[in-house]
């Protein structure tokens, strides 16, 4: 039995519960999936006394509405989110990056996340879940991994398998910053594109639109010309692709990616500005700046640096 | 042989194996996805064969573009342990409720109906790779006169099941998804299962299938 549960009043938007995604699948046609924002997952987990890879609810825009019942348990959620629990006839404004305690009867409203996308919540222990390839990872497009491939619903219950007891009150200042210029290192049909078609994806604004989600986040644009052909061979992508299909405005791979594309790749985002492109905003402007495969290695360094760095002040 | 390796973003290396599109440089393709996968490399995180390219991503946490490049570069090939082609026969209705393209396809290709599925189902197809969603085979090759390009417009929903052709393409449509291609039938036959995580593809890439036309009282009772 578990007694442990939460109640979801409201689902919110997109709520899935994501990992660290699965590998070694693409060649199956099964894309990467996990948490959007790689290190407030981490930082989330972190937060509450968790192993790094244990499952966490992600969520879009607006989060879900919760009823806790059970044994007391920690909880913490990362990004940039307005939340309120309420304890009674309390009402508590909720800040992130720092733990709470949820006893029985308790409401965690996670109203929504503030000029970003994705946020995360963790709790100390471990949610009931099903497993697909080794990963708890939601992919609702493939319907594959737990609550049967779907997002969260409202009125379904989220039990708990186990709560580790770790009660401590953890907390770290840190705040996100939105990208503009985000670094790209060129694609392998770079040249397919007029001069005037890659000034143009170096130097103009593009506009995130709201065509997009787990899967890709589109752009727009001044159209980038192709001048050699606008399909080829069906090939492998990796997420942080850039394709442009004939319209000429790009598109970006992200986590749930379809795993073979005919689109030329104009550009590839760096791993280090993953994270913060996947917390663009539909209407955010946003540029493309050129970095060559030493650069970007090194960029990834620091972010990697910094992220373990957070991680260690917690 | 890869003809050229570089990187793709700062975590992929992008194996091109030539412009050509042949079933002999796509088992090559296969022959360098295997002996990959069966080395383990650190830090690789997924391996993606296709026409004419392997793309093989990994974790910069472990390994970058140099070191991996070296690897690959001094791999070696072991040309006995040949691929293992399964064969498949795959039923298919082509009913006017699952040939949803092929009026278009007689317009476009000016051959009539019974023409294009006699060469359909005359042919043995070889599957190239699988994937854009999960699963999905990519087979081939049509026969000359019955390559047309995608619909202008892409289907938002293509139903589950549905045999599209492409230019030299046939593919299945492994769950309901978006797509362009000239839908000719449907299979009751489950491609892809994702509870068996072992083996959750029926056609895996060197696979050899055959379509076998069957009637829609056929297709209403199949059991597999």
């Amino acid at each position: 039995m578990n007694k442990n549960y939460f109640e979801i009043i409201r689902a919110g938007i997109n709520s899935t519960f994501q990992d660290l995604g699965r590998n070694n699948l693409y060649h199956i046609g099964v894309p990467f999936s996990g948490a959007m924002d790689n290190r407030n997952y981490l930082l989330a987990n972190k937060l509450v006394g968790n192993d790094y890879d244990d499952p966490v609810i992600e969520f879009a825009y607006q989060g879900p509405h919760l009823k806790y019942h059970g044994d007391k348990i920690n909880i913490a959620i990362t990004g940039d989110v307005s939340f309120k629990i309420k304890n009674g006839d309390n009402l508590i404004d909720g800040e992130c990056y720092q733990s709470f305690i949820l006893e029985n009867g308790d409401e965690l409203d996670i109203i929504s996340t503030n000029k970003s996308v994705y946020g995360y919540l963790a709790i100390s222990g471990t949610f009931d879940l099903k497993f697909q390839w080794s990963s708890c990872s939601t992919n609702t497009k493939a319907k594959i991994g737990s609550n049967n491939g779907e997002k969260l619903s409202d009125n379904q219950k989220i039990t708990i398998k186990e709560i580790n007891n770790n009660f401590v009150n953890r907390k770290l200042n840190y705040v996100n910053t939105k990208i503009e210029n985000i670094r790209v290192i060129k694609g392998t049909n770079f040249n397919y594109f007029s001069e005037e078609g890659k000034k143009i994806f170096f130097k103009n604004e593009f506009k995130v639109s709201k065509l997009s989600d787990r899967m890709g986040m589109r752009l727009e644009g001044k159209k980038i010309e192709n001048i050699v052909d606008t399909n080829i061979r069906s090939e492998g992508l990796i997420k942080g692709v850039i394709q442009v299909p004939a319209d000429g405005n790009p598109i970006i791979m992200l986590s749930d990616h379809g795993t073979i594309g005919g689109y030329p790749k104009i550009g590839v985002v760096v791993s280090a500005d993953y994270d913060k492109l996947v917390q663009l905003t539909p209407g955010s402007k946003v540029k493309f700046q050129e970095v060559d495969l030493n650069s970007a290695e090194t960029l990834f360094k620091l972010y990697d640096l910094e992220t373990q760095n957070l991680i260690s002040q917690i | 042989m890869i003809k050229n390796i570089s990187n793709l973003g700062d975590a992929a290396l992008y194996c091109d194996f030539g412009k050509e599109v042949n079933k002999d440089i796509n088992t090559q393709v296969i022959k360098y996805f295997k002996t990959i996968q069966k080395k383990n490399i650190s830090g690789v995180n997924n391996i993606t064969p296709s026409y004419n390219k392997l793309i093989i991503s990994f974790d910069l946490k472990k390994i970058n573009f140099n070191k991996l490049k070296k690897i690959i570069d001094n791999i070696e090939i072991i040309d006995g342990d040949s691929i293992q082609n399964k064969k498949f026969e795959i039923p298919v209705c082509c009913e006017k409720e699952f040939s949803l393209d092929i009026k278009r396809l007689e317009e476009k290709l000016k051959i009539k109906e019974e023409k294009i599925y006699e060469s359909f189902f005359e042919k043995e197809f070889f599957c190239y790779m699988t994937g854009f969603i999960a699963g999905m085979p990519f087979l081939g090759d049509l026969d000359e006169n019955l390559r047309a390009k995608r619909l202008d417009t892409p289907r938002v929903k293509v139903p589950k099941g549905s045999i599209g052709l492409t230019e030299q393409f046939a593919n299945i449509y492994t769950f309901e998804s978006p797509g362009g291609w000239n839908i000719i039938g449907n299979t009751p036959l489950n491609i892809f299962d994702s509870t068996k995580e072992k083996e959750p593809n029926l056609i895996n890439p060197g696979d050899l299938i055959i379509f076998k036309r069957i009637t829609k009282e056929k297709y209403q009772n199949y059991h597999e």
